[in-house]
């Protein structure tokens, strides 16, 4: 394999990353993890807690500056640009840790994403409550995530599986390319799991969206991607068919083989 | 016409609408309500400091950064034009002249100030303004040659906003409309205006950002808005409606130095007006400018007559003696802070 290759490159990938690296101190919490991501399909990212894949997550999106390696968004390199323009570029991101804005209500956090995909940010001068098209944009995106009765609620008085909901209705507006779920049915109910499984599953049968699915739920796993790569202690260490990988002696030791939260 | 004038941004509580109302039709009829010299003074800083306080709200409320260098900016705007009417003669040019000077650099420092320093921790940021404030303030001071140091510069204004200028031979409602109640006038459509445009930003999608930004800058940023620009963008435009307060400030007192512009204490009348406005609601300024400065001109009034009232009754008399004022004015914010952390405004909107 020559040093520009990337293992298992399609013809374009939509995103792919090449030796991606980041230190904190002596400690290596993603090592030179290469792999690239095609439209249209849905990659599973396990691993044990610790594993590095939030922090594998926070390097392509731009909230970490690697340490070393490249992050490549339709074959240009993006690694030096931040977290916006990686954005404005066609990443979306749902967070672990709900990330939203507290005191602004569900319909106005959904609306800044709206925003941001219609580029009038900038605009100082129109009223924000005369943008119907951005309002109704804003209220689609509410009832995709069943999130539409709680509308007018300030988002720091949500349940959580609610802010769950809300955190994934904002990726949904921002109308990415790259979708990236972290968690996202994590400490949810047994009821509004399928709530967002739904979501995940009618974006991937659109066919031409890329998404990054980290996931500890390994039925879920299994019924929803097409491919799963393994990460342990900040490293790639398999990659392929969800059963083969499942099935790799590996796995049954690096992952499955711990206990959650060990 | 009127949701538009408020850009859809209405009161939504009663009480704060009549407060308003009051306010407004107040400092509307000022100069025939309520003659006399202080009552038309009281007005005219009334008017000032709702733009300036709003603009640091915009600042604070709206975008979450602490700054003390918002006290600068009025200053520059007070010596631009300050300076330029006492070197060029009171004419209008001057104004403009003087106008453009301090706008210019007025932006240009807090672009600058902006783009190095908002990419620092907010603790940070306000300690780096709270030092530029200062050097601007001891430069101001210094280089008395030009600035007139700590005694400031007084200057003359156009003929039409003389005292002794009469705009009609008659007087009007009783009376005179001399170049003070003018320059009142100017002083009070300019306020409504500069204010109105505030809400009008606030309520833009712009506006938003900024609230966003304040909430959460990560995620804001996350969602692919550059927060360092949209900021410093703030930044200026708070920084321009200060310069622009500064102005109508020099014009009104005809007089310019660092006691009335560039004072700390100024900074920290502001930071409580917003305070007890409520921050991040424009209106919010008016009615925390209004009660704050209505409280500094007539507090010590108020207790004179009410010292005189308890005369015979021991303590009282001394406790409310004209010259404890700033004690309680001080026990006043304490009171204010306590029962209404989010500011009147917000209380009362949580009300409604």
């Amino acid at each position: 394999m020559g040093a520009g290759d990337v293992p298992q490159a399609d013809q374009h990938p939509v995103l792919a990353t090449r030796d991606l690296t980041i230190r904190f101190g002596g400690h290596v919490a993603v090592n030179a993890v290469s792999c690239a991501f095609a439209a249209g399909t849905l990659t599973a990212i396990v691993g044990p807690n610790g594993a590095g894949k939030t922090t594998y997550f926070n390097l392509i999106s731009g909230q970490l500056k690697a340490s070393a390696g490249q992050v490549f968004l339709y074959g240009d390199d993006v690694t030096a640009k931040p977290a916006a323009e990686r954005t404005k570029r066609g990443m979306g991101r749902a967070f672990q840790l709900t990330n939203l804005f507290p005191n602004l209500t569900v319909h106005e956090n959904v609306r800044l994403a709206v925003q941001s995909r219609a580029r009038v940010g900038a605009d100082l001068w129109s009223l924000w409550s005369r943008h119907r098209d951005l309002i109704e944009k804003a209220d689609h995106y509410l009832a995709e995530v069943a999130l539409h009765d709680r509308r007018d609620a300030v988002a720091a008085s949500l349940s959580h599986g609610d802010k769950r909901k809300l955190e994934v209705g904002i990726m949904m507006a921002l109308e990415p390319e790259v979708f990236m779920f972290d968690e996202p049915t994590a400490g949810m109910s047994v009821d509004e799991v399928p709530v967002i499984l739904d979501l995940v599953q009618r974006l991937k049968a659109r066919g031409d969206k890329t998404i990054l699915l980290v996931e500890h739920k390994m039925d879920v796993v299994r019924s929803l991607a097409d491919r799963i790569i393994v990460l342990h202690n900040g490293t790639l260490v398999a990659d392929g068919d969800p059963a083969e990988v499942i099935a790799s002696p590996i796995v049954q030791e690096a992952y499955l083989g711990v206990p959650a939260n060990g | 016409m009127l949701r538009t004038l408020l850009s859809d941004d209405l009161p939504k509580s009663r009480v704060l609408s009549v407060l308003l109302l009051v306010v407004f039709v107040g400092l509307a009829v000022a100069p025939f309500a309520f003659p006399g010299a202080q009552a038309i003074n009281t007005a005219a800083r009334i008017c000032v400091f709702i733009v300036l306080v709003a603009s640091y709200d915009l600042l604070l409320g709206y975008t979450g950064i602490v700054s003390f260098a918002h006290t600068m900016f009025y200053g520059i705007g007070a010596y631009g034009v300050g300076l330029s009417l006492f070197a060029l003669g009171g004419g209008w040019g001057a104004i403009g002249l003087g106008l453009l000077v301090a706008l210019v650099v007025g932006v240009a420092l807090a672009f600058a100030i902006g783009l190095f320093s908002l990419r620092v921790r907010a603790i940070f940021y306000a300690m780096i303004t709270l030092a530029v404030a200062s050097a601007f303030a001891i430069l101001a001071s210094q280089l008395s040659e030009i600035t007139g140091g700590e005694d400031g510069r007084s200057f003359r204004v156009p003929e039409i906003l003389r005292p002794g200028f009469r705009l009609f031979a008659e007087p009007v409602l009783g009376l005179d409309i001399s170049g003070r109640v003018v320059t009142y006038y100017l002083v009070f459509l300019a306020a409504l205006a500069l204010f109105l445009m505030m809400l009008r930003v606030v309520n833009s999608p712009f506006g938003r950002v900024l609230q966003a930004i304040r909430e959460n800058d990560f995620r804001a940023e996350a969602l692919g808005y550059r927060t360092v620009y949209y900021r410093t963008a703030a930044n200026c435009l708070a920084a321009a409606v200060a310069v622009l307060a500064g102005c109508l400030n020099a014009l009104w007192l005809r007089y310019t130095g660092p006691a009335v512009t560039l004072s700390l204490e100024i900074m920290l009348d502001i930071l409580l007006m917003v305070v007890i406005g409520g921050m991040g609601t424009l209106y919010g300024a008016v009615i925390g400018a209004t009660l704050f400065i209505l409280a500094q001109n007539y507090l010590q009034k108020l207790m004179g007559a009410a010292s005189a009232a308890t005369k015979g009754i021991p303590l009282l008399p001394q406790l409310l003696h004209p010259d404890r004022w700033l004690l309680w004015l001080g026990v006043l914010f304490v009171l204010s802070v306590y029962f209404f952390p989010t500011g009147i405004v917000g209380r009362l909107r949580r009300k409604a």
